[in-house]
């Protein structure tokens, strides 16, 4: 094995590609299920922030290993940064909304501090 | 004729314009960023287009000041970082293997969290990492009183609305710690270590 041929390089970069790829598609893949199993709304939220934005982020860790090359890079990172900023937003925003228009039954809920303080 | 607000802000006199956008300087330039990384490229050309369209979005789309007079100190942002990443795959993977595994969905509750006074920078900061780690969800803020309401998926697992506490606080904790200026930190009650208050305080 010799470390000075830039094939081997492109062999290790093209095996991690792969590992990230797959790892991100499970987390997308257990995403899906989560949103379909899950009981209420806001469980559901659960599962379309956390898996969903570290499997995107695996995925694109996975292409931009196999792309290898700076614009693609700079633009992923950007997708990256934009999915951290706006997944816990848009989550936040949907689990108000239900939570003030009543669609989550509070039989769901061990423990429920905010609807106990409006009370 | 009253206009909105943003119409308002725009047509100040050209001398207040131009402060603004001197005082607004970090969002051209991160503006700027987003432009030259768009295009993967950062050519002399680039640089200035996106710094004149950065100067132009904030010229037409003013937004208040952040009033950022925090500090950032290298060593706590790292660890902020790192422990961020570990949270993440480790909450991931609990909500993809609660989503896979056969058996009933654990019961779930929202807890509120009291955190400490702070600037609305960092208490926002902490709003949005709270949503990705640890089990938790942010579904109302309280920015008044710093209340935080957060749903957590198995609150079995971690550890009880006391347990959700003190995950949150410590996560708070970390944030200050990396972004709060010295007198934010004194009065969020974490006096900085010794190591901290010596020269490499940033301003």
């Amino acid at each position: 094995m010799n470390l000075d041929d830039p094939d081997i390089w492109v062999a290790v970069a093209d095996v991690a590609a792969a590992v990230f790829l797959l790892l991100g598609a499970f987390l997308t893949f257990s995403a899906g299920v989560g949103v379909v199993r899950f009981p209420n709304l806001l469980a559901r939220m659960h599962a379309v922030t956390k898996p969903q934005v570290l499997g995107l982020i695996l995925m694109l860790v996975g292409v931009a290993l196999r792309l290898r090359s700076w614009p693609a890079v700079t633009m992923l990172a950007l997708v990256v940064v934009f999915q951290l900023l706006t997944s816990p937003v848009a989550a936040h925003m949907v689990g108000r909304a239900g939570l003030r228009t009543r669609k989550v039954s509070p039989d769901e809920l061990e423990v429920d501090d905010y609807t106990d303080k409006a009370d | 004729m009253t206009g909105p607000a943003w119409a308002t802000a725009t047509q100040g006199p050209p001398r207040r314009r131009a402060r603004r956008l001197a005082e607004q300087w970090p969002m051209i330039l991160v503006l700027a960023l987003i432009w030259c990384l768009l295009w993967g490229s950062f050519a002399a050309g680039t640089v200035v287009a996106g710094l004149l369209l950065g100067a132009l979005v904030v010229a037409v789309l003013p937004l208040p000041a952040l009033g950022l007079n925090g500090a950032f100190r290298p060593w706590p942002a790292t660890v902020l970082a790192a422990r961020f990443l570990y949270d993440i795959t480790t909450a991931s993977f609990q909500v993809a293997w609660t989503a896979l595994r056969p058996g009933p969905v654990p019961r779930g509750g929202v807890v509120a969290v009291e955190l400490r006074p702070a600037p609305d920078v960092l208490f926002v900061m902490t709003a949005e990492l709270s949503s990705l780690i640890p089990g938790s969800l942010v579904i109302e803020v309280d920015a008044r009183a710093a209340v935080l309401y957060l749903h957590v998926l198995d609150l079995a697992a971690s550890g009880g609305p006391e347990g959700v506490r003190a995950q949150t606080l410590h996560l708070e904790e970390r944030v200050l710690r990396a972004f709060a200026s010295h007198e934010d930190l004194q009065r969020a009650g974490l006096r900085p270590a010794a190591a901290e208050a010596g020269p490499g305080e940033g301003a």
